[in-house]
């Protein structure tokens, strides 16, 4: 942010020159109305002209060095964000998606509403006291400047705040509307759904209303030239006049800047905490299983996939695999399974992706089948060649059979341990040992045949997928 | 333009064209004050006149924003394509975009088309040689702003794929962080992180520098014509060439022939996204609704028959289901067993109508499920999907969903909620799935149920429950559990 003193210096004097230009060439008319020897215009003639030239090319400088300043500043944003993150992980696709356009709405916040807002603070200040601070002037400044804005910045959180239930409710509709779309249908309720659903949009548009809005939009008008007209019969010289008229041009934006302020507010302040977050908890420590191969199996939402990732997180550099929340970067097939080990060479590459069956080119971009996506996966766990491999639905996406065929594989070229967390029981039948993971604990553990003979989860798994 | 409701046009234009007659007046009486004739009251007068007008064309175009905004959203309500979050994301927040368009972009185009030619008609009847060079260096602004525009078009378009990739990068790498630090590559990719902004940020300063040339020339034309206008007639008045009256309302008015260009120029910036989302908006398909046909039969009597039902997701290579063949008898209950993607989901699906067979087809009394009345066939059925949706409203209402009138206390008793009748608060997944069974009790008129694992979140005493309340009714049950396959007249294996 160091350089964003500079953008409004210049920024400033933009605006300064335009209102000197307007100044001067009233002033230049006035004078010559009086007729006096050219001699006493020759100043203002080329004090117009410089200043028309001067607008110009400050305001071209100001949106450069403004620009310059934020694209900077966010680069350096983005640096301490990542690093926020990974002092502390943020877990849930939402919650980043919502912090990476947090990160946006910053920049907005800088570039439509400091900027403009120091601009204007500079405009006003050196108006008023190159004009002496006429009274109207004053006035005019601290309404335009200062109320009118505050005013805009109050009424739009007002607004923000009376809105968000009705937001809320209609994006909760939404999303049920779209989830529950075949359940909706199959009950003959969609037309009903879809009406409420009506209602509520009709509501929220009578409330999006702003009337107080539209009110300051005419007030910033009359405030403006009403300010040129009192300091006319306040009896100040006409280039003062135009010149008070041309400044309190700066504040119009302003409004808008205080509207833009209040939406971006909630998404500056989780920016400063994220950044303030102290450091997570270092994880606590797991007693890891100690059989060679491991399966785990449960009801879904039951914590199997949390399990891994505490055992991941307790074996830092050690247990490395695949886990639930695995992730393809937007970068070819090479990068994506390399990040496991960057010095591998292509005959290592080649291999891990025959064990994997992956048959896509090195080269392809990320846009992969739900099949390909996992056996790429596959791919870079192996090339990790981890003590401790972890599997977490390893060959989900691909048929059953293609599916077991390819987990052999997988499981016969690792070296290490193995934790393969299945919904498909066939895999664990040579297991050494098998977990089952219900509400969160760990409610029997065994190999096959002994949990395939005792009542419970497995069992009842079992016989389903083999009656 | 052709998304403007040509009422809210014809509106523009009056708002515009009182507008273009305010100007002038104001900049006359303005003019006479100051060289000395007076009439402070009537400046007065016009500029409240200006402030109240402002204020009706503020009004009038949200009031415009707002009906077309809501009639979008209905229209992404029932017509849009793409995961829930993406739509709920168009219709809620999406659209808050085209309000920028609407009430500020199209009214200030209307200002900027009227009001400059309201003051050369003024100037050229005041001072014929001051409107010529405005009526010269006005079109220059559109044509260099149109040059610099074709020049940078390339460019402006690679530098917002850039931007667009350089958020998505950092979203790819924050998304991607678990991953990083599994294998130890998370500290590296810091460095990244800031190269590529670094990176970035010159890039796109290179880019700027050339696309706000068009900015530079807007204001260069508008203040130099100033500076052109007024030096001359600043030379005039000394020889008495012209009066003082004259002389100021050139000075006045030469600016606001070019303001408005000026202000439509930094609206159209900020309203590109509107444009973008009211086309994205407006180019979702009415869905079509095929309302034929027959008559279904009656299943209570008629038999349903799959035969070779194929079915292909268009994101998947193998078939959901294939060379599938089953008959299922008036008032028989059948399980449907096997393991997890063999396609048992996919033939209640088929059955629902939810999804089309590719291959092979499904008779309910010799008459193809495709030739009957859709709806018409639903009311027979009763279904307990796997994931159940809970819908925004009570437990109870979520239970009466397509069957008003419904004994909803009883169905809820039946499955035991007797209680949560009236909650609104979040349920387990095994509450859920109770409420699923309850509604689809709650269709008492249904000839068949289809129970896609009904039990398989509820403890052993809660599915004992579940299972009293639907034993003895025709079903199709997709079953996990054993205490399931014990209550069915036959169990068909899915392999």
């Amino acid at each position: 942010m160091r350089r964003l003193p500079a953008a409004v210096l210049v920024g400033a004097a933009a605006e300064l020159a335009g209102v000197g230009l307007t100044a001067t060439a009233v002033w230049l008319v006035m004078r010559a109305a009086e007729q006096p020897l050219m001699s006493a215009l020759t100043v203002a003639v080329v004090a117009v002209r410089t200043l028309a030239l001067a607008r110009g090319g400050l305001r071209y400088a100001e949106r450069l060095t403004g620009h310059d300043a934020v694209l900077r500043a966010m680069a350096e944003l983005r640096g301490k964000v990542y690093d926020a993150l990974l002092r502390r992980p943020l877990r849930g696709g939402d919650a980043l998606t919502r912090l990476v356009s947090d990160v946006d709405a910053v920049q907005d916040a800088v570039l439509r509403c400091a900027l403009p807002a120091g601009v204007a603070a500079v405009v006003g200040t050196t108006v008023l006291i190159a004009t002496g601070a006429p009274a109207p002037l004053l006035a005019g400044t601290l309404l335009a400047g200062v109320v009118l804005p505050a005013l805009a910045f109050g009424l739009a959180n007002r607004r923000l705040r009376a809105l968000a239930p009705l937001r809320a409710e209609l994006t909760e509709h939404v999303v049920a509307l779209r989830e529950g779309e075949v359940e909706l249908t199959a009950f003959g309720a969609l037309d009903h759904a879809l009406d409420r659903a009506g209602d509520l949009v009709d509501d929220l548009a009578a409330r999006e209303r702003d009337h107080a809005a539209t009110a300051l939009a005419g007030l910033a008008v009359a405030v403006q030239f009403g300010t040129g007209v009192l300091l006319l019969v306040n009896g100040e010289p006409a280039h003062v006049v135009l010149g008070a008229v041309a400044a309190l041009e700066v504040f119009v934006p302003l409004t808008t800047a205080a509207r833009r302020w209040a939406e971006h507010r909630g998404s500056v302040t989780r920016v400063r905490e994220t950044l303030a977050a102290p450091p997570a908890e270092p994880p606590p420590p797991l007693l890891l299983p100690t059989a060679r191969r491991v399966g785990v199996v449960g009801p879904s939402g039951a914590g199997k996939s949390t399990l891994l990732h505490a055992i991941a997180a307790a074996n830092p550099g050690r247990a490395k695999g695949l886990l639930d929340d695995a992730h393809v970067f937007r970068r070819p097939v090479r990068d994506n399974v390399r990040l496991a080990d960057p010095d591998a060479g292509q005959p290592r590459l080649d291999e891990v992706a025959r064990v994997a069956d992956l048959d896509v080119p090195w080269d392809a971009g990320p846009e992969l089948s739900g099949g390909e996506r996992q056996r790429l996966l596959l791919a870079r766990a192996l090339l990790a060649d981890p003590e401790v491999l972890l599997l977490d639905e390893p060959v989900e996406g691909l048929a059953t059979r293609h599916g077991d065929r390819v987990l052999r594989a997988v499981l016969a070229a690792a070296r290490g341990q193995v934790v393969l967390v299945t919904h498909r029981l066939a895999p664990l039948r040579d297991f050494d040992e098998i977990i089952v993971v219900e509400e969160g604990r760990v409610t029997q553990r065994g190999t096959h045949d002994e949990l395939s003979r005792t009542p419970g989860h497995y069992r009842d798994r079992w016989t389903a997928e083999c009656p | 333009m052709r998304h403007v409701d040509r009422r809210y046009a014809v509106a523009l234009g009056v708002l515009a064209a009182v507008t273009a007659v305010l100007v002038p007046v104001q900049a006359e009486l303005l003019a006479s004050v100051l060289s000395g004739a007076g009439g402070v009251v009537p400046l007065l007068g016009v500029v409240v006149a200006r402030a109240a007008w402002v204020w009706v064309g503020q009004v009038v175009a949200q009031r415009e924003a707002a009906k077309v905004k809501a009639a979008l959203r209905k229209r992404v309500l029932r017509d849009a394509t793409g995961t829930p979050g993406e739509v709920a994301t168009l219709a809620v927040k999406g659209l808050d975009a085209v309000e920028p368009y609407l009430a500020g972009y199209l009214p200030q185009l209307a200002v900027a088309a009227a009001v400059p030619v309201a003051v050369l008609v003024r100037l050229s009847f005041a001072d014929w040689g001051s409107a010529l060079v405005i009526a010269l260096t006005l079109p220059l602004v559109p044509v260099f702003a149109a040059l610099v525009g074709v020049h940078t078009r390339e460019r402006t378009r690679a530098q917002w794929a850039a931007m667009a990739s350089l958020g998505g990068h950092f979203l790819d790498v924050v998304r991607g962080l678990g991953t990083l630090k599994l294998f130890g590559r998370a500290a590296a990719q810091a460095r990244t992180v800031r190269l590529m902004s670094h990176a970035h940020a010159a890039e796109t300063m290179r880019a700027l520098r050339v696309a706000f040339l068009s900015a530079l020339v807007l204001e260069l034309v508008a203040t130099l014509s100033v500076a052109l206008v007024a030096v001359p007639v600043g030379l005039r008045l000394l020889d008495g060439g012209v009066t003082l009256h004259v002389a100021l309302l050139v000075l006045l008015l030469a600016p606001e022939a070019y303001l408005p260009l000026r202000a439509a120029g930094a609206q159209f910036h900020a309203s590109a996204e509107g444009l973008a989302v009211l086309e994205q908006a407006l180019a979702t398909t009415p869905r079509t609704t095929t309302t034929t046909r027959r008559r279904p039969p009656d299943p209570r009597t008629s038999p349903i028959v799959f035969e070779a039902v194929e079915v292909r997701y268009p994101d998947r290579a193998e078939p959901a289901l294939s060379g599938f063949h089953l008959t299922v008898a008036p008032g028989e209950r059948v399980a449907l067993v096997g393991p997890s993607g063999a396609g048992k989901s996919t033939a209640l699906a088929v059955l629902l109508g939810a999804v089309p067979p590719t291959a092979g087809r499904v008779l309910v009394g010799g008459v193809d499920l495709r030739e009957v009345d859709r709806a018409e066939w639903l009311r027979h059925l009763a279904w307990v999907p796997q994931r159940p949706t809970l819908f925004p409203g009570t437990v109870g209402e979520n239970i009466a969903l397509g069957t008003p009138g419904a004994d909803v206390v009883g169905a809820a008793r039946a499955v035991g909620l007797g209680d949560l009748v009236h909650a609104r608060h979040a349920l387990s997944s095994g509450e859920r799935q109770r409420v699923a069974v309850a509604r689809a009790l709650a269709r008492t008129d249904a000839r068949l149920l289809l129970l896609d694992e009904p039990t398989s979140r509820l403890d052993g005493r809660t599915e004992e429950i579940v299972l009293r309340a639907t034993r003895g009714r025709p079903a199709l049950v997709v079953a996990h559990r054993p205490a399931l396959l014990g209550e069915v007249d036959r169990v068909v294996e899915f392999r």
